[in-house]
């Protein structure tokens, strides 16, 4: 027996060395340094092969069973008209000079009402994207049939590789790289205020971000890098999971704005703010929009500060859309520099439901999905023009980042995600419709 | 984990769908998937909350009236049938010519039919007969507070002088269809569903 136990202590021995080995080869060094071997691209490669082939067999399983393969429609259920009030209105009047009030003036209302039922472009914003093909994630599967036992097996081999390998490997070194964080950080913080200090923290906070994204097996694709943000600058992005923050600043520095969080989260927050300036604020202060203000547009003034890295939406849409921007960070009156991400849903969703999980089932979801596959583009810089105020500024910014992801762009808030619509809007329709049913003898009087 | 919406509604259900509604088995899967996100308790029926938290329904200045008309008389609570019975008022009228078997009996999308939902978004307390109260609350609910009470009085009377023709002060159905012979109803009324 004794020789035995020797035996395999010395074979887990050699195993957890070789692992860890491989691990520093392939994924740590090359992180520090910001260089990559491909294999993950190679491995997002065969996983599309992989996809592709799952679809075909489906759509030949539905075929021989003389069945519709369920398609979720990515345009909708329903095919909208865009008129407007006024016009159908108009449309429905029968002759008559003076426009009075005409029982059928309801319908408008009416289908308008039941097409919003039926399909409306705020609800679905708050809910993981369907997918247009299955991506052999139990998670993903909600409506497709025909899976034939070939495609089970391979689930099975999928999940065995998921749970088995990649999840651990990603654990690893997800503890790997926030322990380096934390630990690093603090060192740094340990040197005199200088370009010594800023460069060291600027290397360490890169490498650990770097491990990080390959904690997540994410293969991210940077576009027009000739516009990453400068000092003195506020970065603006579109929100989808917590993540982002990891994404964007593998590529480049910037100071994390954000709450002061207890626990783990509070460590590292503490432990990043020694290396350089990051904008934490205490719960009371964030209600304090000037006070807000005022920290944001010092940060900003000084010129040997990092770029300062906000989501404006304030709160994690599902990556389809991009929902209305807040004013606060558009109203400090530096340099706005736009960034578009876009995340490929097929490998793996990132879209973080916080009213479904909580962070650590969220956190564990990522890293038991294929991969995180992105796209990050850098927008040219914005300022905000003559005669426009905070808004106008923030839904051009918001326009311009919608256009480059491919998004929707919408002016209802993040906030109806938690929150009910304000009476408002009802009172715009209300007054839209008075307008044109008394419009014309009271024109010009109407505000 | 996902929504496994299609299981659990089987075959023979969409079948009686099809057939009660005209809808085409995928148009059905679909409003069934949709049935299934706007159904926050999960309990296969919808509340009056759970169709308020459509925004752009509850901006809607009829939306509450909307709201009640898929909720048949005295309940709280809509199933997946009901849901269906009262969209297949707005499928546009030439998808039956597509749509054969249907059973007999006039289909939910007919002109008159779509006429008698407009109907009762007036008239609230179903007497069949739209009374002026009726037609003033519905005129608030649409114009707010931007038009003054005896302005609103004098639309909604001379709205009923000229529908009313057998002079009891209110609007039946038949007059109301009289009214709206020349509107395009099936048009105003219709929704393009995707196949």
């Amino acid at each position: 027996m004794f020789p035995l136990s020797h035996l395999i202590c010395m074979l887990l021995g050699i195993s957890f060395t070789v692992w860890f080995t491989l691990l520093l080869v392939f994924i740590i060094v090359p992180a520090i340094f910001g260089v990559s071997f491909g294999i993950r691209r190679l491995y997002m490669k065969s996983l599309i092969k992989l996809f592709e082939w799952a679809t075909l067999r489906m759509e030949r399983g539905a075929k021989e069973k003389n069945q519709h393969l369920y398609k979720p429609y990515s345009n909708g259920i329903i095919a909208k008209e865009p008129v407007s009030l006024e016009q159908e209105i108009q449309d429905m009047r029968r002759g008559g000079a003076e426009p009075e009030f005409d029982m059928s003036d309801i319908f408008y209302f009416c289908r308008r009402g039941v097409e919003s039922i039926v399909d409306d472009e705020v609800t679905k914003r708050f809910t993981a994207e369907e997918l247009e093909s299955w991506n052999l994630l139990t998670r993903s599967n909600y409506n497709f049939h025909h899976i034939s036992t070939r495609l089970t097996a391979l689930w099975g081999v999928g999940v065995l590789i998921r749970y088995g390998f990649l999840l651990p490997l990603r654990v690893t070194l997800a503890f790997t790289g926030v322990g380096l964080l934390v630990v690093l950080t603090s060192i740094v913080g340990l040197f005199p205020n200088g370009r010594m200090k800023n460069y060291l923290s600027d290397k360490v906070h890169l490498m650990c971000y770097r491990i990080c994204v390959r904690a997540l097996t994410a293969i991210i694709t940077y576009h027009d890098s000739e516009n990453k943000p400068k000092n003195g600058g506020i970065c603006v992005a579109n929100h989808t999971s917590p993540i982002d923050v990891i994404i964007l600043a593998s590529d480049g520095c910037y100071a994390m704005v954000g709450q002061v969080h207890g626990g783990l989260m509070g460590v590292i927050q503490r432990a990043m703010v020694k290396a350089c300036p990051h904008i934490w604020f205490e719960r009371s202060e964030v209600k304090d929009r000037h006070l807000v203000a005022k920290r944001l547009s010092d940060h900003v003034a000084d010129k040997s500060k990092l770029p300062i890295l906000i989501f404006p939406e304030g709160t994690c849409i599902n990556n389809t859309s991009v929902m209305m921007f807040k004013k606060g960070s558009f109203e400090i009156g530096c340099t706005v520099y736009p960034v578009a991400i876009k995340y490929d849903p097929r490998f793996g969703d990132a879209f973080w439901n916080s009213s479904k999980f909580g962070m650590v089932n969220y956190l564990l979801h990522m890293m038991s999905s294929w991969a995180i596959v992105c796209s990050v583009w850098y927008l040219p810089p914005m300022s905000r023009m003559e005669g426009e105020d905070a808004v106008q500024f923030a839904n051009r910014v918001k326009a311009a980042i919608a256009r480059k992801g491919g998004l929707a762009d919408l002016l209802w808030d993040g906030g109806l995600k938690r929150g009910k619509v304000k009476e408002v809007f009802k009172e715009e329709q209300q007054k839209l419709y008075s307008k044109v049913l008394v419009g014309s003898s009271e024109d010009g009087s109407s505000s | 984990m996902g929504s496994r919406a299609s299981s659990l509604l089987r075959e023979e259900d969409i079948e009686e769908i099809k057939k009660e509604t005209g809808f085409s088995h995928s148009q059905i899967t679909r409003l069934y998937s949709r049935f299934h996100s706007l159904d926050k308790g999960e309990n296969g029926a919808l509340s009056r909350e759970d169709f308020q938290r459509i925004p752009e329904l509850a901006i809607n200045p009829l939306g509450d009236r909307i709201i009640n008309a898929f909720f048949p008389e005295g309940e709280d609570q809509a199933n997946f049938r009901g849901f269906m019975r009262t969209l297949a008022h707005f499928r546009p009228v030439e998808d039956n010519e597509k749509n054969k078997d249907l059973t007999s009996g006039e289909p939910l999308n007919s002109r008159t039919n779509k006429l008698l939902f407009a109907f009762r978004l007036y008239d609230l307390d179903r007497d069949d007969k739209i009374s002026r109260d009726e037609l003033l609350q519905v005129l608030r609910m649409m114009v707010g507070v931007n038009i003054s009470d005896e302005q609103l009085g004098s639309i909604a009377d001379r709205t009923i002088q000229e529908a009313d023709t057998n002079g009891d002060m209110c609007i039946s159905f038949s007059e109301f269809i009289k009214v709206l012979e020349k509107v395009d109803v099936e048009q105003k009324m219709s929704i393009r569903f995707l196949h």
